[in-house]
């Protein structure tokens, strides 16, 4: 066989633009609406996106080991909504007339964080023992989990909105930022610190390993001894505990909570994590991968805000978004015949 | 009319890190049975599945009464007439049998938007009652045995109504009735002038039912006579080249006393394995043969505790083990290396490394949390060397490596255990002929080291060149042992037949 030198060129560089589709675009999309709006490099909008971002990261971060274990969370949503009325309803003003437990003394936020994690847990628990012990399909187990958990954040909150909230969970945490310092939001640094612990996870722990032992191949996983039912379950806690979080930030950085908050992350979680290279096939995925994901998808929506895009047409192009990275990626591993 | 129904010329097929086939060859007469002959991995079934169009080959061509012709699909090749017995079968269990054997060409009915289910099953009982088989055509597909269902792919096969039909080992799980029931069937099918390409490793099959012979050799064409000129030694000779005195390491291991048996052991399935004993000594190399669908397979799982099983036991150093699920096998020192290497072998996705240390990342733990990960790479970077892997780094995918260095990737895996109960289920399947080789060596030193090896193989050689004792299995029972002295092909075979 013949080398062919013009040829290799021109094929390694598609090749990286394939392999880098998606840094490339975010990078020209970013550039181009700056040079035309001069304030979408501001440092306020760069917190806007930070803070955007941050939230749906935590919950793509949950998401990220279903979809590498070849399973899906579709209760994602309604878990980060039940998590926003918890959390919301806990941390209303000690003098807000329309308070759900009138006569509580103002908790501890940090508490408060921690029984919202819990409770989210359980339900990460039961999703797990249904899809390792009884081999529901994840996407059918979780989509029951879904609308469970609508019916329970329906009955807690009477179907009412839960407003009133203290500021120092509103302004204080969710919109606050290390030192006053604009572009350092809380809720950016809440998300690197549980992005690098993710990292960790996936790539220095046995659990990680096994994670994407399972997601390569579950049978051979099994035949190599790994205890599959009891790492899934793991994975569909942690994921849990991420939309507990991800919820206590979304309610606070909302001002307020409602049953409406919250469905649709799932998807967009899913979509990120895709996008960022977490492979539908399983047993693939990166946190960086899933960073770029998810900061991708909230600055199109950003820029497209900026230039004066009806938000609209920017669905149309979130879904084309999606469809295309995935379609790219699949190049990459699509089996030669 | 030409000489040659088909001519394939100048086959090449390169897969990631193998050269399945290098200018391969292939001439078919009409009327005539071809055998195609080769060692595992010589690109007997590579060939074939680029004629059925499942490959797309590299270089080469296809001639077709003369006329080159290209193959796109296997459906393409149906419609060209060519049809193909697939060495591993791919039935639908929960279908019905004429479902199963006219799927992709039901018939048709109300100008082709409804099946014709009434012609479906009046064509499918015409055509089991011509090739002599009395199934029910609306009995779901898994509720017949193994070699049923491979009865069925070769009716499948002949409904086509081919010009041209390829069998893949058509006979690997038959009786010996349903053989001569096949042979009468391919016969028939030469006095129609149609042409057969028969694969097999049976030589007494070959022998009596080719007209040709082709032999194949590491993806090479050797050459092509006339069966009538060709004895056993002669193809063997051809088909493993010069190499044949060194087909196996010298067994330099000497079993030593019982360290784990089996009492009586039986799935919880009727049809699996029932009442097995067996015992297994120090450094000793029990080979395992049988036919498929003898459950040699299904009795090691359950052994591993990837089965269930309602009686019996397994005692190790004279303890009964408890083995509920693979990690109770694996602390007890026992070690799987699975037949499927690719259902249950690699983690294709992953790097070389992670496949090494997958099963005892637990060793490797820096204050029970991380992974000491330069600990891990020392153990890749030993086996690579100790086990001679060829691959350009631990960070490889495995899925990228040759067949017979994803296994020696799979063998590093276990070894990082320690196993003192090594099981090898088909070992060197898929493997090409050197790296067999070298497989055999690893097996020998291991035996060599006082490690005991369980070796389930269908290729009968291969187990009598390795082996101590052979323990045969026929529909589920242990049908006999055969010891090193009196180790040959048909003491084998009869054993292996012996339904009850």
């Amino acid at each position: 066989m013949q080398v062919k030198p013009a040829n290799f060129n021109t094929k390694t560089i598609s090749n990286f633009l394939v392999n880098n589709a998606i840094l490339l675009l975010m990078i020209v999309v970013a550039v181009s609406v700056g040079i035309a709006r001069p304030a979408f490099f501001s440092a306020y909008n760069a917190k806007n996106l930070i803070s955007n971002t941050s939230i749906r990261f935590l919950v793509a971060l949950g998401v990220s080991g279903c979809l590498i274990t070849c399973g899906t969370d579709l209760s994602a949503g309604r878990m980060v909504g039940l998590s926003a009325c918890l959390a919301a309803t806990f941390l209303q003003r000690a003098d807000y007339s329309g308070r759900i437990y009138a006569n509580m003394p103002e908790p501890n936020m940090l508490l408060v964080l921690l029984g919202v994690v819990l409770i989210a847990t359980i339900f990460g628990l039961l999703n797990g023992i249904v899809i390792a012990y009884l081999k529901v399909p994840p996407f059918i187990a979780t989509l029951g989990m879904q609308t469970i958990i609508y019916g329970i954040c329906q009955i807690y909150t009477g179907s009412q909105p839960i407003g009133g909230l203290r500021s120092d969970y509103t302004v204080g945490l969710a919109s606050g930022s290390l030192f006053g310092i604009t572009w350092l939001p809380y809720l950016g640094l809440i998300a690197l610190v549980l992005g690098l612990i993710f990292w960790f996870v996936y790539n220095k722990t046995p659990h990680g390993k096994y994670m994407y032992a399972i997601g390569g191949n579950e049978n051979a996983a099994e035949v190599s001894g790994i205890n599959t039912g009891g790492t899934k379950i793991i994975i569909y806690i942690t994921a849990a505990a991420m939309y507990g979080v991800a919820g206590f930030l979304l309610g606070g950085k909302a001002g307020g909570a409602s049953v409406g908050l919250g469905p649709g992350y799932e998807l967009e979680a899913i979509a990120g994590c895709t996008i960022g290279g977490v492979s539908t096939n399983g047993g693939v995925g990166r946190v960086s991968g899933i960073l770029i994901g998810v900061l991708v998808f909230e600055l199109l929506k950003i820029a497209m805000q900026f230039i004066g895009v009806e938000s609209n047409y920017t669905y149309i192009v979130q879904g084309i978004v999606i469809i295309t990275a995935v379609a790219l990626d699949m190049r990459k591993y699509a089996a030669k015949k | 009319m030409p000489e040659y129904l088909l001519e394939m010329n100048g086959v090449c097929k390169a897969f990631p890190g193998v050269q399945a086939l290098q200018d391969a060859a292939l001439k078919l007469r009409p009327g005539t049975v071809h055998a195609l002959m080769g060692e595992n991995g010589a690109g007997k079934s590579t060939l074939m599945k680029c004629l059925f169009g499942i490959y797309n080959m590299d270089q080469g061509e296809i001639l077709y009464n003369g006329q080159p012709i290209k193959i796109a699909n296997p459906f393409d090749a149906l419609g060209k007439g060519i049809a193909m017995v697939h060495q591993e079968l791919q039935p639908i269990p929960d279908r019905s049998i004429a479902e199963n054997i006219y799927c992709g060409r039901l018939p048709k009915s109300m100008g082709g938007i409804l099946v014709n289910h009434e012609k479906l099953y009046a064509d499918t009982r015409v055509l089991l009652d011509r090739i002599g088989m009395d199934f029910d055509p609306h009995a779901k597909l898994g509720t017949l045995s193994v070699s049923q269902m491979q009865l069925v792919e070769i009716a499948k096969a002949i409904s086509a109504d081919a010009r041209i039909v390829i069998m893949d080992e058509p006979t690997s799980s038959l009786t010996l009735g349903e053989v001569e029931k096949l042979f009468g069937i391919i016969d028939q099918l030469r006095k129609d002038g149609r042409a057969i390409i028969y694969i097999s490793h049976k030589m007494d099959e070959i022998l009596r039912i080719a007209d040709e012979v082709t032999i194949m050799r590491d993806g090479q064409y050797i050459g092509t006579w006339p069966a009538s000129e060709l004895t056993t030694d002669k193809i063997i000779t051809r088909m493993v080249g010069r190499e044949m005195t060194n087909l196996y390491p010298p067994k330099e291991n000497v079993p030593g006393e019982v360290i784990f048996e089996t009492d009586d052991f039986t799935s919880i399935h009727d049809r699996s394995f029932r009442n097995i004993s067996f015992q297994l000594r120090r450094g000793e190399i029990l080979g395992v043969s049988g036919l498929v669908g003898a459950q040699r397979t299904e009795l090691m799982e359950g052994i591993f505790g990837l089965r269930a099983h309602k009686k019996g036991e397994v005692r190790y150093k004279g303890q009964t083990l408890k083995i509920k699920r693979p990690q109770d096998a694996i602390c007890r020192h026992i070690a799987l290396l699975t037949e499927d290497r690719r259902r249950t072998g690699i983690f294709g996705v992953l790097s070389v490394t992670d496949n090494v240390a997958v099963a005892s990342l637990r060793q490797y733990l820096y204050g029970g949390i991380m992974l000491n990960e330069r600990e891990i790479a020392s153990l890749v970077e030993d086996n690579i060397n100790k086990l001679s892997i060829k691959t350009p780094s631990g960070k490889t995918l495995i899925k990228s490596l040759s067949g017979g260095n994803q296994q020696k990737v799979i063998v590093s895996r276990w070894l990082a255990n320690d196993p003192d109960v090594f099981i090898m289920d088909e070992p060197t399947r898929g493997i090409d002929v050197g790296a067999k080789y070298e497989i055999y060596s690893i097996i020998a030193d291991l035996a060599r080291q006082g490690k005991s090896i369980i070796m389930i193989s269908s290729e009968m050689q291969e187990l009598i060149g390795m082996a101590d004792r052979i323990m045969v299995m026929c529909d589920g029972k242990v049908t006999g042992f055969v010891e090193r002295d009196t180790m040959n092909q048909e003491t084998i075979m009869e054993l292996a037949t012996r339904f009850a």
